[in-house]
C-alpha cells in the first residue's frame, strides 16, 4: 500500500484507452465498475475531441457481482460489436475487473465475432498508464501484422518508414508527427503507417511492407519496434528529435538507413533558435539554473537542449517512468546532478524547493509546484492539461519544435535589461521584483520566496529540516537578503546558511552574507 | 402553489389531446456514463475544513479524483489514496497492517486532521477489506484526537453523489444526542456552500426557527446533535441514506421540494415554518424581499429559455429538481430527465410540478440515451463531462452538469445564477459567428 496525493500516470488500461482512441475502426471493451467512465472525460475534455473514446465499459455494480458479471461482459461485448461496427474488437479488465477474474479474452473468444479480438493483459496492480500503451501497441501489432509482408524491392520507388508511438492524449503527438512526417517528405521518404494514432487495423496488416521504422515516442513504440525489427529486420531509427542538435543527428540516422542524402533534410533548416541563441540578448540566460521533470525521454531531451542550445544549467534532472531510469541515470551523470526517479509529486516538489531553480521544465504537476514556489515553468511532458492542445501548431519535435522550445522555455524568464534594473533598484516602488516578471500580468506574486524554502504549511509534505535551525540572521543581514531579486534569493538564504553552517557561524551578519557570496559565485 | 399548477397542467391538456395522465418511465441497464461516489470528495474535503479522505484503492481511484473535476485541484489537497499493490493482494502483506502504517504516518505529518475517513473503492470491496473493523480499531487508537469513520464511494456501490450521501450517514451515529427535554431543533442537511448556509441561517432566525445546524459542519467538532426532537430539512435530493439513519435516530423528515429556485426555496422554507408554526403574515414579510429578489434575477432568463426544450442525462439525482425547476420557474420544456436512482418518496413534491409528458429515465444505457437525444434535437442537453464535446459536435448545445454541484446554486439570492448556468450555452450561441 503506497499513499498517493496525484499521480504522473494513470492505470495501464488509460494507456490502452490511448492507443484505442488514437486509432480508427477498432473498438475496446473494457470489463470495469460504474464510474471508470471517468477516463472518457480526459479525451472529450482535455485534448477536446468531438467522438467518446471508443471504448465500452461493462460498468458492473454490487448486484451484478452476485449473479455473473461474465455474462454481462459478453453482451456488452456482442452489443458494442453490432452497434459499432469495427474491424478489430481489443478486450480488457481494469482493475476491479481484474480481481474478478473473468477473462475477458476467452469470454470474447466464444462470441464468434468475424473480426479479429485481441485480449490485453493489463495488471493494474503493478504497472501504470505509458506500461498499458506500450502493451496494447505491442499486442496490436504482433496480433495483426502480417509476417508474411515485406518491403518490396527497392528498384524504382522511394525508401518507406512506419511512424511508432503518437497516441491519443499524447503531449503535442498532433504536431510532432505533422513536423516529422513533412521533414521525411522533403527527405524523399514515403511515410507508410504512422500508428497508432489515426491507423486503421488494415494499416496495422501492412506494416512489414516498411524498409524502417522511426521511434518518435520510446515509452510508447519501443517494444513494438523491437518485435517489427526481429520478425521483419526493420530497423529503427533512435534518435529523438527533440532540439535543434538531435533534430540534426535524426536526420543523419534517417539518412543512414534509409539510404538518403542527409542535405535533403538539413537543407529543411528553418530553425531561429542557434541565432537567436547566439544573439546577444541571450546573453542573460547564460547559466540559468533549470529543474527538469517528465517522462524520460522528454526530460532527457530537454536536459540536452537546456545546456547546449540554451546554456543554461542543470541543476536537477529527474523522470517518473521506472521502465526507463536508465537513460536518465546516464543523463543525469553527463550533467553532474542526482537522478531522482520517482513518482511520489511530493519528493519532486521537495527537491524543486530546496534547488530553488529559476526555471522549471516539467508536467503539469510541475508547473502547479512551480507557480506555488514563484518560479518559472514551461511544460515539456505529459501529464498534460487542456492547455497542452493549443489550437496552433506547436511541435516539440523538428527545427520548427526547436523554435517553440525557445520561445515557450525563455518566455517565463525575467527578461535581460528587466533583471539589471530590478538588481539596481530593488525597492522601487512600482517595478518592484514581487511582481515578478512584468510581461507576465497574471504572473503569481510570491510574497516572500525565500519562505518557500520550506514547503508552506497547508502543503501536504514532511517539515524540512533546514540549516536554518542552528544559525539565525541579524536584522541587517535579513533586510539585505531581501534586496535580492526574489528568484535568487531562496539560493541566496540557502548557501548563506550552509557557508555559516560549515564554518561553525551562529549569528549571520552582513560580511557573512557576501562572504558567501563571494565562496559560491559562478 | 397546487392549484396554479393543477391550472397550467390542464392548460397543456387543452392544448394537447394527447396529454399523458401517467408519467412515462424508462428503466434501462446497460452502460452507465457516471462518476462514482468517491468524486464527492472534491467538495466535501474543502467543506470539512478538518477532515482527510483516504481512499483505499487503486491507481484509477487516484487518477479519478485528480481528473474528475476537470482540473488538477492542487491547493491544500485534503485526500489521498492509499494504493493497493499486488503484494496486498497476493496476501504478501497483511492490508490492515499496511493501512494501519499508512495512516500513522499521515497522521503524523498532519496533525491538524480531527476526522479521517477511510473510504472504500471497488478493489477493497471486491476483497472484502473490511474498512468498518479498520476505522474502529484506529479510532479506538487516535480517539480523542482524531475520529477514525469508514464509508463506501465505490462505483459498485455508489453513483456520483450518493458518495455524500454515504459520507454523512457515516457521520450520523456520531453526531451527539439532544436533551429529550429540549424544544425542537432543525437539522439541514447536505453539504451547502458557506455563503448559501448562511443565508438559511438568516431567514431561520428571522422566522424564529431554531436552534438550526447543518450536516455536514465545517469544522467535526461542531457536530450538530440529533433526537426524536429533531426534524431534518434535506437541501440536496441524493441523501437516501443519510435520511434512513438519520430516522433511525428519532429525527422526522420534513418533506418538501428541494431549495431551487424562487418557488423551490419558498416551498422548502416554507415545510420548516409549518411545523415552526410560523405567522403566515411573518413568513410572507420574512422572505418576500428575497423571493422578489429571486423573481427578478429570473425574469430576463425566463424570457431566454422559454418554450427552449431540456434533456437530462443521469448523473447526480438532482435532476428533477432542477427538471422542476426549469420546468415550473422559467418555462422550459423538459423532454427527458434522467437520474441514477430515483428516490420517490423525496423526489414526490418535485415531480408534483413536473410536467407529465416528461419522461423520467432511471438507470441507464448510454448509447440508447444518446440515440433518443439525438433524435429529440433538445435545445439543451444537460449531460457529465464525457458527453458534452460529442454532443456539441454534433450540434447540440449543453451545460455541464457536474458545475451544478460545484457551483452555489441553492436558495433565492442564487435563482439567477443557477438560471444563467442553463442559460449560458444558449447566449454563447448566439454570440458565435464561427
Amino acid at each position: 500500500m503506497k499513499l498517493t496525493v496525484w499521480t504522473y500516470e494513470g492505470p495501464p488500461h488509460v494507456g490502452a484507452m490511448r492507443v484505442v482512441t488514437g486509432m480508427r475502426d477498432t473498438h475496446f471493451v473494457l470489463h470495469a465498475p460504474q464510474g471508470d467512465t471517468y477516463a472518457d472525460l480526459l479525451f472529450t475534455m482535455i485534448e477536446r475531441r468531438k467522438e467518446r473514446p471508443p471504448v465500452t465499459f461493462t460498468t458492473f455494480q454490487s448486484r451484478d457481482l452476485g449473479k455473473d458479471t461474465a455474462e454481462l461482459f459478453k453482451d456488452s461485448a456482442k452489443e458494442a460489436y453490432e452497434r459499432f461496427d469495427p474491424q478489430l474488437l481489443l478486450v480488457g479488465a481494469s482493475c476491479t475487473a481484474e480481481l474478478l477474474q473473468d477473462d475477458p479474452g476467452g469470454l470474447a473468444s466464444t462470441l464468434g465475432l468475424p473480426v479479429p479480438v485481441i485480449p490485453l493483459e493489463l495488471p493494474s496492480y503493478s504497472r501504470k498508464e505509458n506500461w498499458g500503451a506500450s502493451e496494447t501497441f505491442y499486442q496490436v501489432v504482433r496480433g495483426l501484422a502480417d509476417t508474411e509482408r515485406r518491403a518490396p524491392s527497392k528498384e524504382g520507388r522511394k525508401p518507406r518508414c512506419n511512424i511508432l508511438g503518437p497516441t491519443a492524449l499524447g503531449f503535442r503527438h498532433r504536431d510532432d508527427v505533422k513536423e516529422i512526417s513533412g521533414l521525411l517528405r522533403a527527405m524523399g521518404i514515403d511515410v507508410s503507417v504512422v500508428a497508432p494514432m489515426s491507423a486503421t487495423p488494415s494499416d496495422f496488416v501492412r506494416l512489414g511492407e516498411a524498409d524502417f521504422n522511426i521511434v518518435l515516442y520510446p515509452e510508447i513504440a519501443e517494444t513494438a519496434a523491437k518485435w517489427l525489427e526481429r520478425t521483419f529486420g526493420q530497423p529503427s531509427v533512435k534518435t529523438v528529435p527533440i532540439g535543434y542538435g538531435a533534430t540534426t543527428e535524426f536526420i543523419k540516422e534517417v539518412g543512414d538507413i534509409a539510404g538518403v542524402d542527409p542535405a535533403l533534410g538539413l537543407a529543411q533548416d528553418e530553425s531561429r533558435l542557434p541565432w537567436w541563441s547566439r544573439s546577444i540578448d541571450s546573453t542573460y540566460l547564460t547559466g540559468k539554473r533549470v529543474f527538469i521533470f517528465g517522462d524520460a525521454t522528454h526530460a532527457v531531451a530537454a536536459a540536452r537542449v537546456a545546456t547546449e542550445e540554451l546554456g543554461f544549467k542543470v541543476v536537477g534532472l529527474g523522470c517518473y517512468n521506472r521502465e526507463f531510469a536508465r537513460d536518465l541515470r546516464a543523463a543525469a551523470k553527463e550533467y553532474g546532478v542526482e537522478p531522482l526517479i520517482t513518482d511520489d509529486y511530493l519528493e519532486v516538489e521537495r527537491q524543486i524547493a530546496e534547488l530553488q531553480p529559476e526555471l522549471v521544465l516539467g508536467t503539469q504537476m510541475e508547473r502547479h509546484i512551480a507557480k506555488r514556489l514563484g518560479i518559472g515553468c514551461a511544460v515539456i511532458s505529459a501529464p498534460v492539461h487542456v492547455q497542452d492542445f493549443p489550437a496552433r501548431t506547436s511541435p516539440q519535435m523538428g527545427f520548427e519544435g526547436a523554435n517553440v522550445l525557445f520561445d515557450t522555455w525563455v518566455h517565463p524568464l525575467v527578461m535581460g535589461l528587466e533583471e539589471h534594473l530590478l538588481n539596481m533598484f530593488r525597492d522601487d516602488f512600482e517595478f518592484s521584483d514581487s511582481s515578478g516578471p512584468s510581461h507576465l500580468a497574471n504572473h503569481a506574486s510570491p510574497a516572500s520566496a525565500d519562505e518557500h524554502v520550506q514547503p508552506a504549511d497547508n502543503v501536504v509534505a514532511f517539515p524540512e529540516e533546514t540549516a536554518g535551525d542552528q544559525v539565525t540572521w541579524e536584522a541587517d543581514a535579513e533586510s539585505e537578503l531581501r534586496k535580492i531579486p526574489f528568484f535568487v534569493r531562496g539560493k541566496a538564504r540557502r548557501n548563506t546558511e550552509s557557508y555559516a553552517a560549515e564554518r561553525g557561524i551562529s549569528v549571520i551578519n552582513i560580511a557573512t552574507l557576501y562572504d558567501a557570496k563571494a565562496h559560491f559565485a559562478r | 402553489m397546487a392549484s396554479s399548477f393543477a391550472t397550467q397542467d390542464s392548460s397543456h391538456l387543452a392544448d394537447c389531446p394527447t396529454q399523458p395522465t401517467k408519467r412515462r418511465i424508462v428503466r434501462e441497464r446497460g452502460q452507465r456514463e457516471v462518476f462514482c461516489g468517491l468524486t464527492g470528495i472534491v467538495w466535501l474535503h474543502r467543506k470539512i475544513q478538518d477532515a482527510f479522505f483516504l481512499v483505499v484503492g487503486s491507481r484509477t481511484c487516484a487518477h479519478l479524483l485528480q481528473s474528475a473535476a476537470g482540473v488538477m485541484i492542487f491547493a491544500e489537497p485534503r485526500f489521498g489514496t492509499a494504493i493497493l499493490e499486488e503484494r496486498d493482494l497476493a496476501g504478501m502483506a497483511d492490508a490492515h497492517e499496511e493501512l494501519d502504517r499508512e495512516v500513522e504516518r499521515l497522521l503524523a505529518r498532519r496533525p491538524d486532521i480531527k476526522l479521517l475517513f477511510l473510504v472504500g473503492s471497488c478493489p477493497s470491496e471486491v476483497i472484502k477489506l473490511d474498512l468498518g473493523r479498520a476505522a474502529e480499531r484506529l479510532s479506538a487508537k487516535y480517539l480523542p484526537k482524531t475520529r477514525v469513520l469508514n464509508y463506501s464511494g465505490s462505483g459498485i456501490e455508489t453513483t456520483f453523489t450518493q458518495g455524500e450521501d454515504a459520507c454523512l450517514a457515516s457521520m450520523v451515529p456520531t453526531l451527539p444526542a439532544t436533551d429529550p427535554a429540549a424544544p425542537a431543533n432543525l437539522l439541514v442537511v447536505g453539504a451547502l456552500p458557506d455563503i448559501v448556509e448562511g443565508q438559511f441561517k438568516r431567514i431561520f432566525d428571522e422566522l424564529g426557527i431554531g436552534p438550526v445546524a447543518f450536516l455536514p459542519p465545517s469544522r467535526s467538532d461542531e457536530l450538530p446533535p440529533v433526537g426524536a426532537n429533531t426534524h431534518f430539512l434535506l437541501a440536496q435530493p441524493f441523501l437516501g441514506d443519510t435520511a434512513r439513519v438519520l430516522e433511525s435516530r428519532g429525527a422526522k423528515h420534513v418533506s418538501a421540494s428541494f431549495p431551487f429556485g424562487a418557488e423551490g426555496t419558498t416551498a422548502w422554507l416554507q415545510a420548516a415554518a409549518s411545523l415552526w408554526n410560523v405567522d403566515p403574515m411573518l413568513f410572507r414579510k420574512v422572505i418576500a424581499p428575497s423571493r422578489e429578489r429571486a423573481k427578478r434575477s429570473l425574469a430576463p432568463y425566463r424570457q431566454q429559455l422559454e418554450e427552449k426544450t431540456v434533456f437530462f442525462f443521469p448523473d447526480s439525482q438532482l435532476e428533477i429538481p432542477l427538471a422542476r425547476f426549469l420546468s415550473q420557474e422559467l418555462g422550459m420544456i423538459p423532454l427527458e430527465v434522467g437520474t441514477p436512482y430515483l428516490h420517490r418518496q423525496h423526489m414526490e413534491a418535485d415531480l408534483e410540478h413536473l410536467p407529465l409528458n416528461a419522461q423520467l429515465s432511471e438507470g441507464q444505457n448510454v448509447d440508447k440515451q444518446l440515440d433518443r437525444c439525438l433524435a429529440a434535437k433538445p435545445d439543451l442537453t444537460v449531460c457529465g463531462l464525457g458527453l458534452a464535446n460529442p454532443l456539441e459536435a454534433q450540434g447540440l448545445r449543453t451545460k455541464w452538469s457536474i458545475e451544478l454541484v460545484f457551483s452555489p446554486v441553492h436558495g433565492f439570492e442564487q435563482a439567477g445564477d443557477l438560471a444563467e448556468l442553463f442559460a449560458r450555452p444558449l447566449n454563447r450561441q448566439e454570440r458565435l459567428a464561427v
